[in-house]
């Protein structure tokens, strides 16, 4: 879509990790962003038995056109939050594209050098911030930075809508969550010895 | 005296109601349907209530109720119409809605449905027809065959150990607390006509009370899948039938009784 | 005032039918739609409009809840994913037969048999060819987008009450599960009782008032009648055909190739024609809206443009038929589709299409121009 009209943003991202580290919950904040600065989105989650306990991933698309195929081979961006999802879709970045992952229980780290790569110690600073909860959201912090396709407080709207009420309280922790994923996202040089974790 | 004389209204002691139709019945002679279906044209057209009742028809010999009842009605699939009927009192909650089904369709291919509108207490009433058959299809054994019951699919006659016992739906769901008023009744006779009728008429004024489901089961005979006469058919009936299905009310005001 | 929300295609459809006024959804959990009936549930429809929602003990008892309300002119819905819809097949054969207006929706898995709980478009045969027992047909809308789940929901209503048949949404577990964003229309109020006898007095069951008794069935012992009650149901088809055949071309009007594909395929498809577009091949896509009536005509008439088409389906060949059928041999018809609940990617499209169409159809073009020089 991208190469039929230059003037329009097209994002394709995928992100993937265990069941109950907010994966689905990540892709739908992103979605309702996208939704509070008029742009067209999708959300095509995996369901079904793997959700229980299992990986999960969601497929979310942010266009300033119309979306096409909700589901696709190839993604601009990688969010990977465990070593399953590693394997299965380091490959499937474009070429140019990104790839961000939480280095927590990752034990082969990504090996491809066409693309741009970065670390997030999502788990880790959520940990520290006292709530292993918002990790999600400290690695949607640290994709916001690298990857600025929406303003901040328009991702603070899209949390509020995707929140339900019970958790509306929840909302300046997760904005500082975001705010330490952005201040602390870090490149990945694929040379470098991978950093133990 | 002329004929003519003597028919006048104020001569009239009987006179069918205005909510059968002039269709003559499809029933054999010296079956119970007509006789059922008259006690409930009866109690709706003496209630007041044909302009707020649907009927729900089954599958079997009283498909064509709606032929002979001159009342609003819908023709369920086989074993559906307490489905059918839950839709229409849930849609309609001040309607009069009642089911017409005989054995086969209640309980054998409906029992699901049965027992689930008899569980959710439906506002509804289910006149259940037994006679131990299939009459439409030409008389293959019923869930409510007897034990050694002939029939063409159990031309030796019932045998339990491979066939099951008959079943006793009025027992069965009266065990369940939606269900108000539970009654086994009979047509044969002018005594059993006069409390069958009264039992179907409690039954309705059930619905107004909205306390639950009524299920009134009328014992009945089948001659021509029985292979007798009319007579023989009742008598056999009374000796065989009522013996293992006996009359008499099950259910009464939502309290079992003993 | 619409509004604007992110849901759940399953969701959107749900919250759709309490908003287009329907008075009751009768239906029994199945993965992938069991939202539709734990939105319904959540949502409080009885207070929010007086909308009936039960859950029924088995689909063939929801399918006949539906059958009960339709035959009283009440507008009721039902769904569930494709064993389920097996199920219901008898009571939508008698919905048909009956002629009463309804709407199911089957969001498809993947079988036969129990199957996968993944997304298929392997129900096409059952729901444009019959399914159930009998002459009749449904008028089948495919959305392919959430926004869609929500419209079609009035639509469906529309045309179930505009020919008095049953109509099906034909959505599979992509569209169901998937979120976008869709524009919620408003609330229409549900039809007050009184309006709806005025209105469907002629043929209602609501109890014999000031009229003849009313009586619904779709028994017919004599042949005669029965004759004439299938002659019925076929004008209907026929003015269905007529007045409400629904479509979508992309980017037709200058392809030398041409794919076909309904639902979540013609959104994968759609990217494929990006894909192909990007590499200097002239790809369009012919979107058939409703699977009956068929865009055959359409199909007619692209077959003299395009040098092949392939027929995209979630499946293993079934609505290629029917393109087979609308082309009569004018172009080489190929099917592509992935079975088992495996999506298929918009670049397998692509490469479908490059090795059975394109390969082919460059062939079938020499052989004509060789067949001109001679």
């Amino acid at each position: 879509m991208e190469n039929l009209n230059n003037n329009t943003m097209t994002e394709e991202i995928i992100i993937a990790g265990f069941g109950g580290q907010g994966v689905l919950s990540m892709g739908k904040i992103l979605a309702y962003s996208g939704i509070m600065q008029d742009q067209e989105v999708s959300w095509m989650p995996s369901y079904g038995p793997e959700m229980r306990g299992g990986t999960a991933n969601v497929t979310v698309i942010i266009s300033d056109d119309r979306i096409s195929s909700p589901y696709l081979k190839v993604y601009d961006t990688a969010i990977i939050l465990n070593q399953q999802s590693m394997d299965k879709f380091e490959e499937t970045v474009k070429p140019g594209g990104i790839l961000i992952y939480d280095p927590n229980g990752i034990t082969h780290h990504p090996t491809r050098t066409d693309i741009k790569i970065y670390q997030i110690e999502g788990n880790k600073l959520a940990n520290e911030m006292g709530n292993r909860k918002i990790s999600n959201m400290v690695i949607l912090g640290g994709y916001l930075k690298v990857k600025p396709i929406m303003k901040l407080d328009n991702v603070i709207e899209g949390l509020k809508k995707s929140l339900p009420e019970r958790y509306q309280h929840l909302i300046p922790l997760n904005k500082d969550a975001i705010t330490t994923g952005m201040n602390n996202v870090t490149l990945f040089k694929v040379s470098e010895k991978a950093p133990l974790s | 005296m002329e004929v003519l004389d003597i028919i006048k209204p104020e001569n009239q002691v009987f006179c069918k109601t205005k909510l059968m139709t002039d269709t003559a019945l499809s029933y054999c002679p010296g079956c119970g349907h007509g006789t059922a279906h008259n006690l409930t044209m009866e109690v709706i057209e003496e209630m007041g209530i044909v302009e707020d009742t649907i009927g729900v028809a089954p599958v079997g010999c009283s498909v064509l109720a709606y032929d002979f009842m001159n009342i609003d009605m819908t023709q369920a699939a086989h074993g559906r119409a307490p489905a059918v009927a839950t839709a229409i009192a849930r849609t309609w909650p001040q309607k009069y809605v009642f089911t017409y089904q005989g054995d086969g369709d209640l309980a054998a291919i409906g029992t699901a449905e049965t027992i689930h509108a008899c569980n959710r207490g439906e506002n509804i009433v289910i006149i259940f027809v037994n006679n131990g058959i299939y009459g439409m299809t030409g008389g293959q054994m019923a869930p409510t065959t007897l034990e050694g019951m002939k029939s063409s699919t159990s031309p030796y006659g019932r045998v339990v150990e491979t066939m099951g016992s008959p079943i006793k739906m009025t027992e069965l769901v009266a065990n369940l607390p939606g269900v108000y008023y539970a009654t086994r009744q009979a047509v044969h006779t002018h005594k059993h006509v006069r409390k069958a009728k009264k039992a179907i008429r409690k039954a309705f004024e059930n619905i107004k009370l909205r306390k639950g489901l009524s299920f009134i089961e009328i014992v009945s005979n089948c001659n021509s899948g029985w292979k007798m006469t009319p007579n023989d058919a009742n008598n056999w009936m009374e000796e065989n039938m009522f013996a293992y299905f006996p009359l008499g009310d099950i259910k009464v005001n939502g309290k079992l009784k003993q | 005032m619409s509004e604007l929300k992110l849901m759940k295609g399953n969701e959107a459809l749900a919250e759709a039918a309490i908003r287009a006024g329907a008075d009751a959804y009768f239906g029994y959990p199945i993965t992938p739609q069991s939202e539709v009936i734990e939105y319904l549930m959540a949502q409080r429809p009885e207070k929010r409009t007086g909308m009936v929602v039960l859950q029924a003990e088995s689909e063939v008892a929801a399918i006949n809840m539906v059958y009960g309300a339709a035959s009283t002119g009440k507008r009721v819905m039902t769904s569930s994913s494709s064993p389920g819809i097996s199920l219901k097949l008898e009571g939508i054969s008698y919905l048909a037969g009956a002629e009463l207006p309804a709407v199911i929706v089957n969001v498809v898995r993947g079988g036969p048999g129990l199957g996968t709980i993944q997304p298929s478009q392997a129900d096409y045969f059952q729901s444009v060819k019959g399914g159930g027992h009998g002459d009749y047909k449904l008028y089948v809308l495919a959305p392919a987008s959430v926004q869609e789940m929500s419209d079609f929901v009035e639509d469906a209503f529309d045309i179930a009450f505009k020919y008095r048949a049953p109509v099906l949404i034909l959505s599979d577990g992509l569209i169901g599960q998937m979120m976008e964003k869709v524009n919620l229309k408003d609330q229409k109020p549900r039809m007050k009782d009184e309006e709806l006898i005025k209105r469907y007095n002629h043929w209602a069951v609501t109890g014999k008032k000031g009229r003849e008794r009313n009586i619904i069935t779709s028994l017919d012992l004599q042949s005669e009648k029965m004759e004439a009650r299938v002659r019925r149901l076929m004008k209907k088809y026929k003015q269905m055909e007529e007045e409400d055949l629904r479509f979508e071309k992309i980017n037709c009007d200058d392809a030398e190739y041409l794919i076909v594909a309904y639902g979540s395929s013609a959104r994968i498809a759609q990217k494929a024609v990006e894909l192909a577009r990007d590499k200097g091949i002239k790809v369009g896509l012919l979107r058939p809206i409703t699977l009956f009536p068929y865009p055959k005509q359409q199909l007619f008439e692209l077959a003299d443009q395009v040098k092949g088409i392939l027929s995209v389906e979630l499946n293993a060949g079934q609505m290629v038929e029917d393109v087979k059928l609308a082309v009569q041999h004018k172009v080489p018809v190929e099917h592509f589709g992935r079975t088992g609940g495996i999506i298929h990617t918009p670049e397998e499209i692509l490469e479908a299409l490059e090795q059975k169409i394109i390969k082919n159809g460059s062939i079938r073009h020499h052989k004509t121009r060789e067949s001109s020089i001679l």
